[in-house]
């Protein structure tokens, strides 16, 4: 499996993340370079072995359906880069 | 008293419990300390006036006879913690100006306990990186030089500004974050303590999160008797992480003390890799002697995978990272880019233009990874790997009751001197990640020196939830060791 | 609403599965103490965790939980002792982390099954696939302003069901007769309100037509292969417009068939306003969710014992519930529009409580429904309590008072309240079974009408409007059937009818 320009240029679209014209294929190569070397996995039999879920023996933690939070609007909004009257602002969706 | 700033953190406990100095002298002196190690760029944030309030608030409280288990001890965070009302970065340009209106789990246990924050250190960007240098504040430098050398060394990573603020008695001690070796590494090549708790041991609430599975924050210190006395306090079941270990703390510092006669040590074989320089493998020796003479049994153990753990950490952290860092999109916090069209180039230029070149790199491994039709070959195949790898650990632990091995590859290198090659500088982690995969505590122990003067470090491993056990061992190591060595104060000049 | 189109090349079936997203009831949120009430000020409910701040970590509410599980077990539906949750990644403004928690591989709840009744008396069973749980997204305004949408993150993070069907609807009128049940089940085990006016559950419907046959080889092979390619309509959020949205892109999807084109699997949205179905061409964008599971939380799993205890604390539901009224007397189609609504049912039980139920069911049908009806109310705003309504039957069943009075009665008590028994008595409403004075109102008849009175010898069957007669002088207190009794004695009537 080889990546190469279409791929990075397809998964940045995925991550959302602008990647320069002229970055796609040094990446492109970096990329290559560390699945190649990943690709060691494949030398390991992983036949009837199950997919680590959790690393140390334990239940999942439940609560209680209480309503402990929320009421907080201004401290929610003090970080937004774009906000009115309370809403998160950004530039027009169209659906 | 000068030499306020070169106390251990028990020493100091003592000091102030015994009323020789106040925590306001105490924070002083290590305000000052920060002010003249600028050159070092440990800190991002210093917060000297907030450490002053709450130095003599803590003052206030021993007067009226009110004294937590760190009460008025000075301590460094790594800017990973969110610090309520305090600039949380996570070393990004994508945060900002982000301060956080919450506090971590952590850093709130420090301050209920009585300690007082100097500032956040720096680190790398997201916790990404092994020498401190993707972070958007720019490198931090080593206290430490080779012998007769003005070159400037980093500082190891992601924890290099705590592992840096320790080492140049900027801090009593500091809080880091390890999900791949970053509390041990900088902690071996600056000659200080650094441990990673078992995973859940330390609550990951209001961690800016790297890779949820394997992030796990830790102490970093002069000793370990002051590692064990601040794990005690970092520690504690947390309701607010699902993934926080439901076990009693116990007093570290306790479980520490005594001897080591008859501890089973076992030495990985396969930790003895092709090429290894010979101050690393004399030390590792070493090592097995000091235990050895101190009455612990050693022996070889194997663990078959320890191969396979790098190539998994790096398909496993890079795409939970992916996900985890979905959350900087430039909407409710952080980098916005300037006039963005539409909510397309909002996201992908906010995200191009705040994560810096490491990060970007690892969302994109990440991000394909996990895509369809690479999944299975990669994420789940490493998934299945992790499994191995944490079985080979729980064989070996059939046997013994600790692992020695090295902390790291080498010694401290160059600023810019692995930069080219991302997987040069992945295979610092080689020896510090196999523990993150299989949730284990680990903690590194300054050994000896370089024929060049660096530190270097040792690494012990021990069965989850034991950390009695590790710090009673790494604390045999210590005393054998008896690492006095400090790096010459470059900085003041 | 039949199984079938007809095309201009021969006929069509219609093929419809859905996927339910409905609301739980909870206090707070699936994985914050956010409250979950609805129609809050903006970004008023929302905690750090629902809006994604760095550092902040999800913890499982319980009662989801519970709801999901209850929920389960009301669809007969396997539940899974051990279930994942999973991310589901991609951007929109209205998603704070970039992801959504949900189920993926290993939901909660694995396969049920729902019966529906039809109008003529048909039943189906529809197979359910599963039911997991997720987070629902928040709220985005594109209409507050000429350049910006608006955010509101009070829904982020308010527990869901998804709820998928099998393809097992074949027509309109199932897949609305479908939604209505599962509604009800949902209501009536409390795990969902079932507002769909709120959002509190909205229906994605995925429709295609195949050749006849295709259906039944389907539900024998178990291929989608005998079935048409379908689209997905999103969102359609009433019962009315699911018959809509049906109905049309059945249609839309035969004529493009006909005309020798290929149905392509998308998005569709329904234009209420229209009446329509169009391309959701904005997000067509090839998705990759890169689902894995969320290494915030550990695998969800459950006791036996607990799935036990909630098994035993299940209501009646709404198929037993029908099959013991169909037992007490009533019929099938009464007991189905009654079981519809749980608060009908609930009234229901109480009207006929020790008295015929049959005469409860009538008395609900002909004047409790027709009086609401009038008034716009529903039976939860009726003005006469069920127990008035009980004792009312029960004086009619004891003689206390003719059926003509109850009418009466009822319209006392609806328009200014009171205890029908005291009005009864208050205003002298009883049923006269007195002779002498049923007697004297003959006579006072007879006397009135004495051409009427030849003319009965010959037709007997006159007796009725005698009976009007009398009852009308008696005030329509006399009992019918002493006045019918008196009068067969005093005009000498055959012994019939
Ligand atoms: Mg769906
Ligand atoms: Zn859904």
């Amino acid at each position: 499996m080889s990546v190469d320009k279409d791929t990075v240029r397809r998964i940045a679209k995925l991550a959302r993340l602008a990647v320069a014209e002229a970055k796609l294929e040094p990446m492109a190569g970096e990329l290559n370079g560390i699945f190649k070397w990943v690709e060691m996995l494949g030398e390991v039999n992983v036949e009837g072995v199950p997919g680590m879920t959790s690393v140390v023996a334990q239940k999942l933690k439940w609560r209680r359906d209480e309503v402990t939070e929320g009421g907080n609007a201004e401290a929610l909004m003090a970080n937004a880069p774009g906000g009115e009257e309370h809403f998160f602002t950004v530039p027009k969706v169209v659906e | 008293m000068s030499d306020l700033i070169s106390l251990t953190l028990a020493e100091a406990r003592e000091a102030l419990t015994a009323k020789e100095v106040s925590s306001r002298e105490l924070t002083s002196a290590f305000i000052q300390a920060i002010e003249a190690a600028r050159p070092l760029n440990a800190f991002i944030t210093e917060t000297a006036e907030k450490a002053l309030l709450m130095a003599d608030a803590s003052d206030k409280r021993r007067a009226a006879g009110n004294v937590g288990a760190l009460e008025g001890l000075p301590l460094a965070i790594k800017d990973l913690f969110c610090t309520n009302g305090t600039r949380t970065t996570a070393a990004s340009k994508i945060l900002g100006n982000f301060v956080p209106p919450y506090e971590s789990t952590v850093t709130q246990n420090l301050w209920s306990a009585g300690a007082v924050m100097l500032g956040k250190t720096n680190m790398d960007e997201f916790a990404m990186g092994s020498s401190n240098e993707t972070s958007a504040f720019g490198p931090v430098f080593n206290p430490w030089r080779s012998r007769g050398s003005n070159t400037n060394l980093v500082p190891g990573g992601s924890s290099g500004g705590s592992s840096a603020a320790v080492a140049a008695d900027l801090c009593l001690a500091a809080t880091g974050t390890d999900t791949g070796g970053s509390i041990r590494q900088p902690a071996a090549v600056t000659g200080t303590v650094g441990l990673k708790p078992t995973y859940g041991r330390c609550s990951r609430y209001g961690i800016v999160a790297f890779a949820s599975s394997l992030d796990q924050a830790g102490p970093m210190a002069k000793t370990v008797k002051d590692a064990a006395i601040l794990l005690t306090s970092m520690a504690s079941i947390d309701p607010r992480d699902s993934t926080s270990a439901e076990t009693a703390v116990p007093d570290y510092e306790k479980l520490m003390a005594g001897s080591i006669r008859g501890l089973r040590v076992g030495i990985p074989k396969e930790y003895r890799l092709d090429g290894m320089s010979t101050d690393i493998t004399a030390l590792w020796d070493k090592g097995g002697r000091w235990l050895k003479d101190q009455g612990a049994e050693i022996f070889e153990v194997s663990l078959p995978h320890t191969k396979y753990a790098l190539p998994t950490y790096y398909i496993v952290a890079p795409a939970e990272a992916s996900s985890n860092l979905a959350r900087y999109d430039g909407v409710r916090f952080g980098y916005r880019a300037s006039n963005p069209h539409d909510i397309t180039d909002l996201y992908e230029r906010s995200r191009g233009e705040g994560f810096g070149a490491e990060v970007q790199r690892r969302i994109l491994i990440g991000t394909y990874v996990l895509s369809a039709g690479y999944y299975d070959a990669y994420y789940s195949r490493a998934q299945k790997l992790r499994t191995l790898i944490k079985r080979d650990f729980e064989q070996a632990f059939e046997k013994c009751d600790v692992l020695l091995t090295p902390s790291t590859p080498g010694a401290a290198f160059g600023i810019g001197a692995k930069t080219s090659d991302p997987l040069e500088m992945y295979l610092q982690d080689v020896f510090t990640v196999t523990v993150n995969l299989a949730g284990l505590p680990g903690i590194s122990i300054p050994g000896g020196l370089t024929a060049d003067g660096l530190p270097l470090g040792l690494q012990l491993i021990g069965k989850a939830f034991d950390e009695g056990t590790l710090l009673r061992a790494a604390a045999a190591v210590e005393t054998a060791a008896d690492f006095k060595a400090k790096p010459a104060k470059w900085w003041t000049a | 609403m039949s199984r079938t189109i007809k095309g201009q090349s021969g006929e069509w079936e219609i093929v419809i599965g859905m996927e339910v997203h409905a609301q739980v009831l909870s206090r707070a949120k699936l994985f914050s103490g956010a409250s979950t009430e609805f129609g809050a000020e903006p970004n008023s409910q929302v905690s750090f965790v629902d809006a994604g701040m760095p550092g902040m970590l999800p913890v499982i509410n319980e009662k989801c939980i519970e709801q999901a599980v209850r929920t389960g077990l009301g669809l007969k539906a396997k539940i899974n002792r051990r279930s994942i949750f999973d991310r589901k990644n991609y951007f929109y403004p209205d998603l704070p982390s970039g992801y959504q928690i949900s189920q993926y591989k290993d939901p909660i709840v694995g396969e049920g099954e729902v019966t529906i009744d039809l109008k003529d008396g048909e039943s189906i069973k529809v197979g359910i696939e599963r039911l997991h749980l997720e987070q629902d997204a928040g709220k985005s305004l594109h209409d507050q302003s000429p350049d910006n949408s608006f955010v509101d993150l009070n829904r982020a993070g308010v527990a869901l069901m998804e709820i998928v069907t099998k393809p097992h609807m074949r027509s309109s009128e199932e897949a609305a007769a479908f939604l209505r049940k599962l509604r009800a089940i949902v209501r009536y085990l409390g795990t969902c309100d079932g507002n769909m006016d709120e959002g509190s559950m909205r229906a994605d419907v995925n429709v295609s037509v195949c050749r006849p046959g295709g259906y039944e080889e389907f539900r024998k092979t178990g291929s989608f292969k005998s079935l048409g390619i379908r689209c997905e309509i999103k969102n359609v959020n009433s019962m009315r417009f699911i018959a809509q949205a049906v109905e049309y892109e059945a249609r839309r999807q035969v004529d493009l068939l006909e005309e020798g084109g290929t149905v392509r699997q998308e998005t569709r949205l329904f234009d209420a306003r229209l009446g329509e179905t169009r391309s959701m061409r904005g997000k067509e964008e090839a998705h990759d969710y890169r689902y894995f599971p969320d290494p915030d939380l550990l695998p969800l799993e459950l006791e036996q014992d607990w799935i036990d205890s909630i098994a035993q604390s299940l209501p009646e539901l709404p198929d037993e519930k029908r099959a013991r009224f169909i037992a007490q007397g009533l019929s099938p189609y009464d007991a189905s529009v009654l079981v519809a609504e749980r608060e009908l049912a609930d009234f229901y039980e109480d009207l006929a409580k020790g008295v015929d139920a049959k005469a409860a069911v009538n008395w609900l049908n002909n004047e409790i429904l027709g009086r609401l009806n009038r008034d716009g109310l529903s039976i939860a705003q009726i003005p006469v309590p069920a127990a008035a309504n009980n004792a009312i039957i029960q004086m009619v069943a004891d003689g206390t008072i003719s059926g003509k009075i109850a009418k009466d009665l009822l319209d006392i008590v609806w328009a200014e309240g009171g205890d029908p028994r005291e009005v009864v008595d208050k205003r002298g409403l009883r049923q006269v079974t007195d002779t002498g004075a049923i007697d004297a109102a003959i006579e006072k008849v007879i006397a009135a009408n004495p051409a009427k009175v030849e003319e009965i010898k010959l037709k007997p069957k006159l007796a009725g409007w005698f009976v009007g007669q009398v009852m009308k002088e008696t005030g329509g207190k006399a009992s019918p059937a002493a006045v019918n009794a008196a009068l067969k004695i005093r005009l000498n009537l055959p012994d019939e009818g």
